[in-house]
Formats: structure tokens, C-alpha cells, sequence
């Protein structure tokens, strides 16, 4: 059943492209065309693909498709166009298998912005018709990002077969976009696709709106006003949401820094000034991690980040604490001494990292779930930032797990309370200022694993983050973990919603000038510890 | 007692650095190399004075210059502005450098500047800069505002159908000009006020979402939309990364970039990004005999086969060679020789073109216009049919329209009012 | 009642000390200007600017220590005032500049005028006058300090929650000096300065006299401090530093004693940076740095806080030690600087002062002279330095903060 009638569209559609283009379409042409691709200069290539789409032949499509993913290749030593996939060389045209492409000559056919563009047009209405549903939306979603006359038919033809709701949701609203982007559809079909596009196409609604309103005549206007005027103060609602969505993720981001400080700072009153070199420490292990990957087996890329995370930990907790064990201690007391030496242990670690890795940036790569956006209603929220919201809650929690429920956490409040009445009550006071420590260190490791997705792996990496991640840990009331959460997300929500007013500089002014008032409103931050061991 | 002792001894040792031994003819001509090899700069420049080594060399071993070995001099400033001119000072009075390479950012040239002027050294200065100088001492061997960000906004409005334009920046001088320019370019060319977007954001900025959906927001009010980037250094990873995630292609708005190239995308996979644009004089992927040696020279130099090269490394290149022209020409290292002799001299960029130092010490180059690939290389898709001489001062900036450089007699003058016709009142000018 | 605090501070230790800047002050230009280049014991004029600006940096690094040393407020921001008070100098040369700019403007600076400014803004006018820049140069550090430490003290922000906001301080300074809308020249700042007080900035007298003003405004400031930390005020600043709460019981106004010592401290900071900038021919915000801030305090710790040599030996140490690595090794200066750091706060808690303090107690117990009492510099040292109680006793870990 199906094939026939694929079949039958197929005809149906290569005779309407006859018809519209009054017989240019030679299908025998096809291969020479597509050969002809490997000499042609960027702006020949662009003739031969409007000649190709002409055809209407869905034949084509491969070739199409490959020359826009960048797949369509020369053959130096024949000549021949080919398609390379896999490491394996194909007939652009029969598909045919020609051998591996391991040994072969091949020089890439290259394209620019513009032919991109239309051969995404060209191979939405040449797919239109395919049996794959998955194949059929992206090609109506190309068609709506391209409209044209010869759309509107195919467009027509296809909805009459679709079964497929989803498709054919996008088919109407491709349709409904063509139809308003046209000039000389009728006014009443305009004002009929209104409706479906203010409805269905998403954020771009507006955008295809308002390109429709200039053109239009004062009755379908008024129509596209009035959906205008709905759509906009549907969207204000929603860019405040994004809004406090933008915060939050910046607010994640600061918590992530800030946490290991809040304990190495916050419970141990180590001005840790290295801290933002463990961030670093951590992302280059990132670093270390994927490349080892690309090297011996790319397939597990997906699960660098997995594999990074404990490793990172491990490292950066180890060096941690051999950092403690042989500098701080020596210095418990006198915290603001803590600041020079690890002031200068940060200079080490970065010159260190310099002439290990070099100066310049480390390529690290988002794997394939922490690329791309997903919309959720009106908000368009990208995966890494997403994630990273869900990484911080989760090492968020895992910390107030261990400081409050294993005996190595109570150990550590007791150490921090009442060192002496700890010690006589048997406790190793020395290990259990190397584990927190540690512990601080491991989770700026893991913080760096993180950052490592969204910024510049490179030696300076820790020192963006050191001064926010102290102003965090002091706004939010050192030694509170709750606070630092706090602190954190107020901190990031504060600064996007200044952003848009302020611009991003004088935004980041204000909220430093804000922490400082704030602070002499409330010397010991927003959760301030309160009793004796306060007054030091 | 201890405090006399210890400035003293300060005192002495500092004294006995500074004695260098008498100048003799057999001696290695000296070159100053002034980089920052830590700090924040250290990301880009290393590979400079990477390359200044390279140079040197290759130049050592086809048997120096005038018969003398060539000798570089590494300092670090550090990315620190005043130490910059502390060490330029250094090299010319304590190392007694003949030529200095070096410097970045612009406020490393601001800095020392002056103490080129007084001690009459030469600096050859190798980044795309904002313009609006020319200095006696001082070689611009990189791109003026002609010769990038014009060139650009030409291709994407008549190549791309641009209507719209998001200038976006990170907040220093160089981008500011080179907005101001552009902004006055598209005011020109009929663009409404309202289709001008522009912004700025603080160094190493990182956080880019809010930025990033307000150009998307601008972007899809109907009208074809570019962002022309002059977004420095280490907050274009993060940028790029957030176009990407935030489904920008290339397609829909295409960023151009003026501070991005090889080095800058090695940081990243640049997959999400194929099609964005960048302009610069000079591409890695550019198959010219030329290019392919210099590749493969440094590949083996570096020992990494990894090491890519970019446009500011191509400035070095042309930049040294019309060093060792000139000095070859004028038969000495003499400043004031070599400021004669080099103004004219040609000598071929990695392109398959011909550099020449023009009058305004500014060179010739010609401008490509690259869409960014998936291997972080770029595929040129646009070059300029000629050379473009370099403009020391733009005609889009009312200020400036009637200033010109010619640092030959009779002019002699890096400021001529040409409707005054008279050297723009610099003392320092009229001095030399 | 001047004269006699005056008496008081010139003990000996200070008397040397500024009979020492006194000298070079003279001998240094002297040496550079008179004896001929290639004659012994000429100095070089790269030298002289070089020991300049030591001593300008040693003159930021002594007012550090004034409320760091004595007073026990460790402020991370101490290099905003110095860059203020540069900024005040370089504004006022700046406008020395006139139509010798690029643009040949009259009054505005060459980055106003292609930035399409108009007119000068208004806290630009008056900075043509040298007074006015004088005494701005004193004022917009003292003002900012004096509002900062009135904030900050009265509410009784100490320890390192002051340090942080100092921090924020001067970090939210860096940002807004960046704004090219703010007319401070962006991050190139102000540069290629021709003239002060109608000398060319470049002559090599005029950085003598700039090398000679710098030892002065140094010899001063040592004699400033040491009558500070002489006087009864500055015993109460020593008792602030060691016991803040016990001192406030006793019936003094704590918060008043810090706001002295903070704002005199960043009077003493901006006139530095004043004296900085013709020297180095350039400010920029890179100067309101935080690292830059936290490398004052190194000095500061090198040399032997709460001590009036400490900090000057630190600065110029410290200093030269950069510029010759950063010459001579500069893949190892960072390295070489971070190792400093770490054997300074752990070895060397008192700094090279303190050092030499023990050497000399050591060899004056080896020589068993019990009958002798203690020479009366040492007995000055030992109430100078006022033994930080943190620093005393031993080093284990102690409960933390």
C-alpha cells in the first residue's frame, strides 16, 4: 500500500515540477550535474544546485544532503564526485559503495551561508514526500524557514496524504507561513493563516508577523496587530521567567564555584586564594579525560564528563590536601596569612599548568546531551546550562549529607567548633583538617568539570571565578552552607535582572556596590552564625 | 643600618646589570621580543614570541643579517601595562636592542609608545588595531579598520542581504572605534538608526545568555540580521558556545568576527558553528606555496603538528621580513636608516600577495573574509580582488577625515592636516 | 605639642632612615645629570626611573602597613587609592597635553575626541591647574577612604569580611574605570603625557626631580608614620590590632582610631600613585587590579609588617626581583614569586626585618652580655613591632576563626 502510493506522489510531484518549470528538469542530467559540483567555484555551484532542485527528483537529495553536512567530496585521482560517510565512499547518485575512503585522495566540496541556505530549501521539497515521518518534519520546518511559490503546491500535495499529526502540524504551519509571506495570495487565506501562526510557530511567530505586516493591506492589519499585541504580552511573561531562568543557571554556576570555598573558608577560615586554581585543575582534567578518549576510543565520548567527574575529584582533592598538609596547617589562626601563602600557591599552580599545557585554550567538547537547546512552553533553556542547574543542586545536597550525616561531617563541625574539647574527645584533629580540606578542594574539582562545559579551559580559568565565589561565600554569611545557596542564587537572579537595564559592566558595578552596603548592614553576611565562637 | 645596606647592595647590583660591554661590529644584532608571557595576554601572545624565535631562526640560519647573527631578547611585561614600558625601556637602553617586536593589546602600545619616541627605537606592532595613530617609531603590521571590519560589513550586506546589524563588543578602545566607524559606515549606507544594535560587555565575560537571546530577539523581527563581533579573546569561547546551545546557525544570523581566528577556536569544537564568519589578512587554510612552507617550517620548529598559525603570526612574518630588508637596503640597524629605507619596501605575505610598507608605516594586505569549518579552520569564502592600503586614520570619523600619515620628506608627519596642510601642531612631530 | 611628637619620632631608626631618602634624593639625579655617561659611577636615567618607581611602590606599601602593620586592618584594596591618586595626576597631565594631541584639540584628550565627545565632562574641569590636581589627589582617596572606613567601621565590619569588601571595592573601581562612558580613557587609559609644570615629562631632569620628589614624599611619609605609631594614638592602634573588643571596653572609640589610620593611609597611597604615574608615563584600570592590591601586601610581608623599613625594604626587594626575572627568566618569575610567598607566611612571619631582628638577638645572646642592657634601637624595634599575638607561641593548629 504505501510504497505504491509514495510512488504515485512522487509522480504526482515531479509532474508539477515539470509543469512549473516548463521542462527544464533532464533527468538524465542528474549524475553529470552532480559531477559537474567538483569543478564549479562557489558561485557555479550555486546554478547547479538550483538546477538540481529543479528536477525535482528525489534522487538528488543525498547529494544534497551531503554537500550541505559537508560530506560531498572529490576524488583527486579520478576526478569523481563522492559521498563520504563513515570512512567508506559512496555514489553520490546510485549510492553504490566504491570502497574506504581511508587511502583515497579526497578534497572537500565547500560551501558558503548562502548555498547552505538553499539547499536546505532545495532538499525540504525534495523530502517532503520521503516515507521516514522524522525525514517529512524536517523537511516542512525547512520549507517554513523557506518560503516560496513552488512550496505552496508541494506544500498542498502533501498535507492531502499526511498522517502523521505531528507533520502535519508543521506542514499547516509552513503552510500558513508561506501563504502569508507571499504577495499574491489572497487576503483571505492571509487572514486565515494568522491565527495558525500566531498559534503554532512558536517564538518566531512575531518575527513572521511582523515581516507580513508591512506588505499587508489595513483589513489583514488589523488582524496581524491584534495577534501581534496577544503574542507580545504572552512573551513578556514569559522573558521575565527566562529571566529568573538566566539567574538561576548563572546563580548554579556561582554556587558551584563558591561551595568548596564556603567550606575551606566558610567552616575552616581558610582564606583559600588557590581555590580558583582547583576549579582550574578540575576542567583541565576534563580536558585530560576527553583527550584520551578522542585518541583510543571515541565512542565513549558521551560519558567523558562520567569519567572526569570522579577523577577530577580525586586529583584536586589529593592535591588538596597536600596543600594542607603542607602549608596551612602551619598557618590555622592566623587566616589572613592563610591569603598570602595561598595567594602564592595559585601563582604556582598557574604558571605550572602554563608550561605543562600552554597558555593558550584547551579544547573541551559538550557532549551530545549537554548540546542544543529544548524549549519548555515559552522558555528556551540550552542543555549544558541545564544540566550544570541540576549538577549544583546535586553536589549542593551531597555536601549537606556529608557534613550532616556521616561521622567523618560531625567530626568535621566538632573540629571547627571546639578544636581542643574535639582532640580530647579522640578525634584526629590533624586527618580531619586534611579530609575537609580536601573535600573543599575535590568539589572545586568538581566544579571545574562543570565550568570546563561553559567557559575557557585555560591557566586564567580560576581567576574569573575567585572573587565572585568570595563575594557569594561572604553575602550569603560564612560557614553556612544554606547561606551559600542563597547567596548564590540571589547573587545571579540580582545580576540578570540588572543586566538588560544596566548593561552587563555597570550591572556587575552595582552588585558589588550592593554587597558592600549590604554588608555594612549585616557585617556577617545574610545567615550569620550566631554564639561565642562568632567573636574571634 | 640594614635599611642603607640593603639600597645600597640594591643599588650596585642594579648598576652592574645595567653596564653592558662596549658595542662591537662582530657582535649578534640584537631583537627585542615584548610579549606577555603570564597574565592574562599570555593566551595569545606566547605563540608570538614563539614565533619572533622562529624567525630569528630560520633568519640565523640562511647566515643572519649584514653578516651578523641575529640574538632575540625575551622579556615578559607580564600583561602588565606600566611594566611593558619599564622592559621597552630596558631593551633599548640596558639590552640595546636594534628592533623590538611586541605588544598586543592596544593599551601595550599606548604604553610604550612614548619611550620608543624618546629613545628612537623601532617597534613592530602585529595585531588588528583600532586606527587613529601613526607614530614615527612605530611599524602597523597588522589590519587597520579598512582592511578588516569595512570590508566585512560590505561582504555580509551584499553577500548576505544584511539589513540588520548587532555590533557587539567587549568594552575598549578597539572596539569602540572600530563601532564607531562601522556605525557611521552603515548610517551612511541608509541604514536606520533603529536597525543598529550595540553592546558591550566587560572583559572575560562569561555569562552570555542574556546577551545572546536578545540578539536572537533582535534577529527575528523580520529583517536579515549579522552580528559584527569584536568580542576580545577569552570571552569568545563562552559566546560561541552559547550561540551554539541557543540553535544560532550560521544560516539565520551569521557572526562575524574580528578577533577570532585559528588560535582562538582551537579551544573548542567547532561543529555548531560551521558558517559563522571571521575576517582577518590571512588564513591558515590559504594553499598557497608560501603558506605551506612557513606551515611546515613551524610545525617542525614547535615540534607539534597540532600548532596552528594565524593572522597576527602573518604580521610577524611580513613585518620581520621588511625589517631585514631594510636594514639590508640602508647597510645598518640604525633607526633612522631603517625608517628611511623600509617605507616602499616589498616583501610577499603567506597569501600570494606583495606586503609593502606604505608611507603612514602601515602595509598592504588583502582581506579574506573565512566561514569557520568543523575542523576549526576556515574556508575563505570572499577576498578582496586587490591589496588594501592600510588607512591610519578613518574617513568615517569626522575627527579624522582630514588627517593623513607620510613619514617621508617633505611631509614627514603622522598627523597632516590635508586641509590645513599642516602637520597637526604635534611638537614631537615637527621635532623630528 | 608638634614639635615634641616630632622629637619623638625622629628616634633613630627613622632618623637614618630619612637621612638615607634624603641623600639619595640628592645623589642619584645628581649622579645621573652630572657625571658624564661611561664614567664610573654615573647613573643611567633607566635606572633612575626604575628606583622611582620603587620608591613610589615603597611608599604605598608603608601606608599598607600603617593599617595593616599597625592597626590590623588588612585591606585588600589599597591599590584603588594609589591608581586614584594617579588618575588625578594623569588627568592633570593629560590636560597639559593641550593641542599637541594627535587632534591638535584644545582641550580635550585625543580618546575624547574620537570618541565624539563634545565638550569636557565636569569633573574634568579644574584638573588644567596643578593645585587643583594636587589637591585632588589628596582628597578623592582621603574622601573615598574616609566615607569607605566611616561605612565599614561603624558597623563594626572587621577581620576578613573587611578585607573581601576592600576587595569588592576596588574590583567594582577596576570595572567602572573600564567604561569607556565613564571618560577615564577605557583600559588604555591615560598616556603620552608631554608636560608637568611646563618641564617635557622626558628630560632627563625632569625625572630627576621626579626621582628626588619620590624620596622626599617617601622621607616624609616615614616621618608621618613613625610620629603616628609614637604618639598615644598609635598605641591605641597596636591595642586595636591585637585586642579590638578589649580596647572598645576600655572606653575608646575604635571605630575612630581605624578611620584615622584608613584615611591617612590612603592619602599616603594616591600621593604615591600621583608620584607613580609621570614616572611610568601611563595609568590604566589595570592598576585597580585585585592581584595588584594583594602583591602590595606581599611587599608588605616581605619586608616585616608593623615595622616602618619593613615595607620599604619589601617593595624595592620585591620589585627588582621582578624586573630582573621578568628579563632575565621570565618562564620563572611567577614560579619564583609564589615560592616567596609560601616561605615568607611560613618561615619568615615577621618578614626580613624580623629576620635580621633574630640574627641580631641570636649573636647578642651568643656574645653573653647579660650585665649590658639592650641598645636602644632594638628596644624601639621590639615596641614597634608589638608582637602580633597570632604570631606568637606555637604552630600547631589552633581552633579556627
Amino acid at each position: 500500500m504505501r510504497p505504491t502510493r509514495s510512488l504515485r506522489l512522487i509522480f504526482a510531484c515531479l509532474g508539477l515540477a515539470l509543469a512549473l518549470l516548463a521542462g527544464p528538469a533532464r533527468a538524465q542530467d542528474i549524475p553529470g550535474l552532480i559531477q559537474s559540483m567538483g569543478e564549479a567555484s562557489l558561485r557555479e555551484l550555486g546554478g547547479i544546485v538550483e538546477e538540481l532542485a529543479a528536477t525535482g527528483d528525489s534522487a538528488v537529495a543525498p547529494a544534497l544532503e551531503a554537500l550541505a553536512e559537508g560530506d560531498l567530496y572529490v576524488n583527486e585521482a579520478d576526478g569523481r564526485v563522492v559521498i563520504v560517510t563513515r570512512n567508506r565512499m559512496y555514489d553520490p547518485v546510485t549510492q553504490e559503495e566504491i570502497g574506504p575512503a581511508a587511502d583515497a585522495d579526497l578534497s572537500r566540496i565547500r560551501i558558503n551561508n548562502s548555498l547552505r541556505r538553499d539547499v536546505a530549501a532545495a532538499i525540504g521539497g525534495l523530502t517532503l514526500m520521503s516515507d521516514n515521518p522524522s525525514v517529512r518534519l524536517s523537511a516542512a520546518r525547512s520549507m517554513r524557514a523557506n518560503p516560496s511559490e513552488e512550496n505552496l503546491a508541494l506544500l498542498d500535495e502533501a498535507l492531502a496524504a499526511e498522517t502523521d499529526a505531528t507533520v502535519r502540524g508543521a506542514m499547516e504551519t509552513a503552510h500558513a507561513v508561506t501563504v502569508l509571506s507571499l504577495a499574491d495570495t489572497s487576503i483571505e487565506d492571509k487572514r486565515a493563516a494568522v491565527p495558525v501562526v500566531a498559534q503554532n510557530a512558536g517564538r518566531e511567530a512575531i518575527t513572521i508577523l511582523n515581516s507580513a505586516l508591512g506588505s499587508a493591506p489595513d483589513a489583514l492589519a488589523a488582524d496581524i496587530r491584534s495577534a501581534i499585541a496577544g503574542l507580545e504580552q504572552e512573551r513578556a511573561i514569559w522573558a521575565a521567567l527566562q529571566n529568573v531562568w538566566f539567574g538561576v543557571s548563572l546563580g548554579s554556576v556561582l554556587l558551584l564555584a563558591a561551595i568548596g570555598l564556603a567550606i575551606t573558608f566558610g567552616v575552616m577560615g581558610v582564606i583559600n586564594m588557590a581555590h580558583g586554581e582547583m576549579v582550574m585543575l578540575g576542567a583541565y582534567t576534563t580536558f585530560v579525560v576527553q583527550d584520551v578518549i578522542r585518541r583510543n576510543a571515541p565512542e565513549l565520548f558521551d560519558y567523558s564528563l562520567a569519567i572526569a567527574l570522579p577523577l577530577a575529584f580525586l586529583i584536586t582533592a589529593l592535591i588538596g590536601i597536600a596543600i594542607e598538609r603542607g602549608v596551612i596547617r602551619w598557618l590555622y589562626g592566623r587566616a589572613l596569612e592563610t591569603l598570602l601563602a595561598t595567594w602564592g600557591l595559585s601563582l604556582i599552580l598557574q604558571q605550572t599548568v602554563r608550561s605543562i599545557f600552554g597558555p593558550t585554550n584547551r579544547q573541551v567538547g559538550n557532549p551530545s546531551w549537554m548540546s542544543g537547546s529544548f524549549e519548555f512552553y515559552g522558555l528556551a533553556i540550552t542543555w549544558n546550562r541545564f544540566w550544570i542547574v541540576i549538577f549544583a543542586i546535586a553536589v549542593f545536597a551531597a555536601l549537606l549529607v556529608v557534613l550532616n550525616r556521616t561521622s567523618l561531617g560531625l567530626q568535621m563541625r566538632a573540629v571547627t567548633q571546639n578544636r581542643r574539647m574535639a582532640s580530647a574527645m579522640g578525634i584526629r584533629t590533624p586527618f580531619v583538617d586534611a579530609m575537609t580540606f580536601g573535600l573543599g578542594s575535590g568539589i572545586a574539582g568538581l566544579a571545574g568539570v562543570a565550568l570546563s562545559q561553559i567557559d575557557n579551559v585555560s591557566p586564567n580559568l580560576g581567576q574569573g571565578y575567585i572573587i565572585d565565589s568570595f563575594m557569594v561565600v561572604v553575602f550569603g554569611g560564612v560557614g553556612n552552607l544554606w547561606g551559600t545557596l542563597v547567596g548564590a542564587l540571589t547573587l545571579g537572579v540580582a545580576n540578570k535582572f540588572l543586566e538588560p537595564y544596566a548593561g552587563a559592566v555597570l550591572g556587575k558595578i552595582l552588585i558589588l556596590v550592593l554587597i558592600i552596603l549590604f554588608i555594612q548592614r549585616r557585617p556577617r553576611g545574610l545567615f550569620a552564625l550566631k554564639g561565642r565562637a562568632v567573636e574571634s | 643600618m640594614n635599611m642603607k645596606f640593603a639600597l645600597g647592595a640594591a643599588l650596585a647590583g642594579t648598576l652592574a646589570l645595567s653596564m653592558t660591554p662596549a658595542y662591537a661590529q662582530d657582535e649578534p644584532i640584537k631583537v627585542g621580543i615584548l610579549h606577555s608571557l603570564s597574565g592574562t595576554m599570555a593566551i595569545s601572545e606566547t605563540t608570538l614570541k614563539d614565533t619572533m624565535l622562529f624567525l630569528i631562526e630560520q633568519q640565523n640560519a640562511k647566515g643572519g643579517l649584514l653578516g651578523r647573527q641575529l640574538e632575540p631578547v625575551v622579556v615578559d611585561i607580564a600583561s602588565d601595562w606600566p611594566l611593558a614600558a619599564e622592559k621597552a625601556r630596558e631593551l633599548l637602553t640596558v639590552n640595546e636592542v636594534d628592533a623590538v617586536f611586541g605588544c598586543w593589546t592596544s593599551v601595550c602600545r599606548k604604553s610604550v609608545l612614548p619611550v620608543f619616541e624618546e629613545l628612537n627605537g623601532l617597534l613592530f606592532y602585529p595585531v588588528q588595531y583600532e586606527g587613529e595613530e601613526s607614530q614615527r617609531n612605530v611599524f602597523y603590521t597588522g589590519a587597520s579598520p579598512n582592511q578588516q571590519a569595512i570590508p566585512a560589513v560590505d561582504y555580509l550586506r551584499d553577500e548576505e542581504g544584511v539589513e540588520r546589524w548587532v555590533l557587539a563588543g567587549t568594552d575598549y578602545v578597539y572596539p569602540q572605534t572600530t563601532n564607531k566607524i562601522l556605525e557611521q559606515y552603515l548610517l551612511d549606507a541608509g541604514v536606520a538608526p533603529e536597525d543598529i544594535m550595540i553592546n558591550y560587555t566587560p572583559f572575560g565575560h562569561s555569562d552570555w545568555q542574556t546577551i545572546v537571546s536578545e540578539i536572537k530577539a533582535f534577529g527575528s523581527e523580520g529583517k536579515k540580521t549579522a552580528v559584527v563581533s569584536t568580542i576580545n579573546g577569552d570571552a569568545n569561547v563562552p559566546f560561541y558556545r552559547e550561540l551554539a546551545n541557543q540553535g544560532i546557525a550560521a544560516e539565520d544570523i551569521p557572526v562575524v568576527a574580528f578577533s577570532v581566528g585559528e588560535e582562538e577556536l582551537s579551544g573548542f569544537d567547532t561543529t555548531p558553528l560551521v558558517g559563522h564568519l571571521a575576517a582577518w589578512n590571512y588564513f591558515m587554510s590559504v594553499e598557497t606555496p608560501e603558506n605551506e612552507e612557513f606551515i611546515t617550517a613551524w610545525h617542525e620548529f614547535i615540534g607539534s603538528e597540532d600548532r596552528v598559525t594565524n593572522d597576527p603570526m602573518e604580521a610577524h612574518y611580513i613585518g620581520f621580513n621588511l625589517w631585514v630588508k631594510a636594514v639590508e637596503a640602508a647597510g645598518s640597524t640604525d633607526p633612522d636608516a631603517v625608517i628611511d629605507s623600509i617605507v616602499g619596501l616589498e616583501t610577499p605575505n603567506l597569501t600570494g600577495g606583495i606586503a609593502t610598507m606604505l608611507p603612514n608605516h602601515h602595509v598592504t594586505k588583502p582581506v579574506l573574509i573565512g566561514e569557520i569549518q568543523d575542523d576549526g579552520q576556515f574556508f575563505v569564502v570572499w577576498e578582496t580582488e586587490d591589496l588594501v592600503p592600510g588607512d591610519a586614520w578613518s574617513d568615517f570619523l569626522p575627527e579624522s577625515a582630514m588627517l593623513e600619515a607620510d613619514w617621508t620628506a617633505p611631509i614627514n608627519c603622522g598627523n597632516y592636516n590635508t586641509q590645513t596642510q599642516t602637520c597637526g601642531g604635534s611638537e614631537v612631530a615637527s621635532a623630528n | 605639642m608638634i614639635t615634641q611628637a616630632l622629637l619623638r619620632a625622629l628616634d633613630k631608626k627613622a632618623i637614618w632612615l630619612v637621612a638615607i631618602l634624603l641623600a639619595l634624593a640628592v645623589a642619584v639625579p645628581a649622579a645621573n645629570l652630572l657625571i658624564p655617561a661611561g664614567q664610573p659611577g654615573h647613573v643611567p636615567t633607566y635606572i633612575v626611573t626604575l628606583f622611582g618607581k620603587y620608591l613610589t611602590y615603597a611608599m604605598l606599601a608603608l601606608a599598607l602597613d600603617l593599617v595593616w602593620g599597625y592597626c590590623g586592618i588588612l585591606s585588600l584594596g589599597h591599590g584603588a587609592f594609589f591608581a586614584l591618586g594617579g588618575y588625578a595626576m594623569g588627568m592633570y597631565l593629560m590636560r597639559q597635553i593641550g593641542t599637541r594631541g594627535v587632534y591638535a584639540h584644545p582641550t580635550l584628550p585625543d580618546f575624547m575626541v574620537f570618541l565624539n565627545w563634545r565638550e569636557l565632562p565636569w569633573y574634568w574641569q579644574g584638573f588644567d591647574q596643578f593645585w587643583f590636581a594636587c589637591l585632588m589627589i589628596v582628597l578623592v582617596p582621603g574622601l573615598l577612604a574616609f566615607v569607605f572606613g566611616f561605612f565599614a567601621f561603624r558597623s563594626r565590619v572587621t577581620g576578613v569580611y573587611l578585607s573581601i569588601i576592600t576587595q569588592a571595592m576596588t574590583f567594582a573601581l577596576l570595572l567602572a574605570f573600564f567604561r569607556n562612558d565613564m571618560g577615564f580613557g577605557g583600559n588604555n587609559g591615560l598616556t603620552d603625557f608631554k608636560d608637568i609644570l611646563g618641564q617635557p615629562v622626558q628630560a632627563a631632569t625632569t625625572r630627576g626631580a621626579l626621582f628626588a620628589a619620590s624620596a622626599i614624599a617617601l622621607a616624609l611619609s616615614v616621618l608621618v608614620c613613625s610620629m603616628i605609631v609614637n604618639s598615644k594614638l598609635g598605641k591605641v592602634m597596636v591595642a586595636v590590632r591585637d585586642a579590638e573588643s578589649r580596647t572598645r571596653f576600655l572606653g575608646y572609640r575604635v571605630e575612630y582610631v581605624k578611620l584615622f589610620a584608613f584615611t591617612v593611609s590612603a592619602i599616603m597611597a594616591g600621593i604615591a600613585g600621583a608620584l607613580y604615574v609621570p614616572q611610568v608615563g601611563i595609568i590604566n584600570p589595570g592598576e585597580f587590579e585585585p592581584a595588584n592590591s594583594i602583591e602590595v601586601v606581599i611587599w608588605t610581608a616581605v619586608g616585616g609588617r608593623g615595622t616602618i623599613v619593613g615595607p620599604i625594604i619589601g617593595a624595592v626587594l620585591v620589585n627588582m626581583g621582578k624586573s630582573y626575572f621578568t628579563g632575565a627568566l621570565p618562564e620563572l618569575w611567577l614560579f619564583a614569586l609564589g615560592a616567596l610567598f609560601i616561605f615568607v607566611t611560613l618561615f619568615l612571619p615577621k618578614g626580613i626585618v624580623g629576620l635580621l631582628g633574630q640574627w641580631r638577638d641570636m649573636t647578642a645572646r651568643r656574645e653573653q652580655a647579660p650585665a649590658a642592657p639592650p641598645p636602644p634601637a632594638q628596644a624601639a624595634v621590639a615596641a614597634e613591632r608589638g608582637e602580633d599575638p597570632a604570631t606568637l607561641g606555637d604552630v600547631q593548629p589552633k581552633p579556627a576563626e
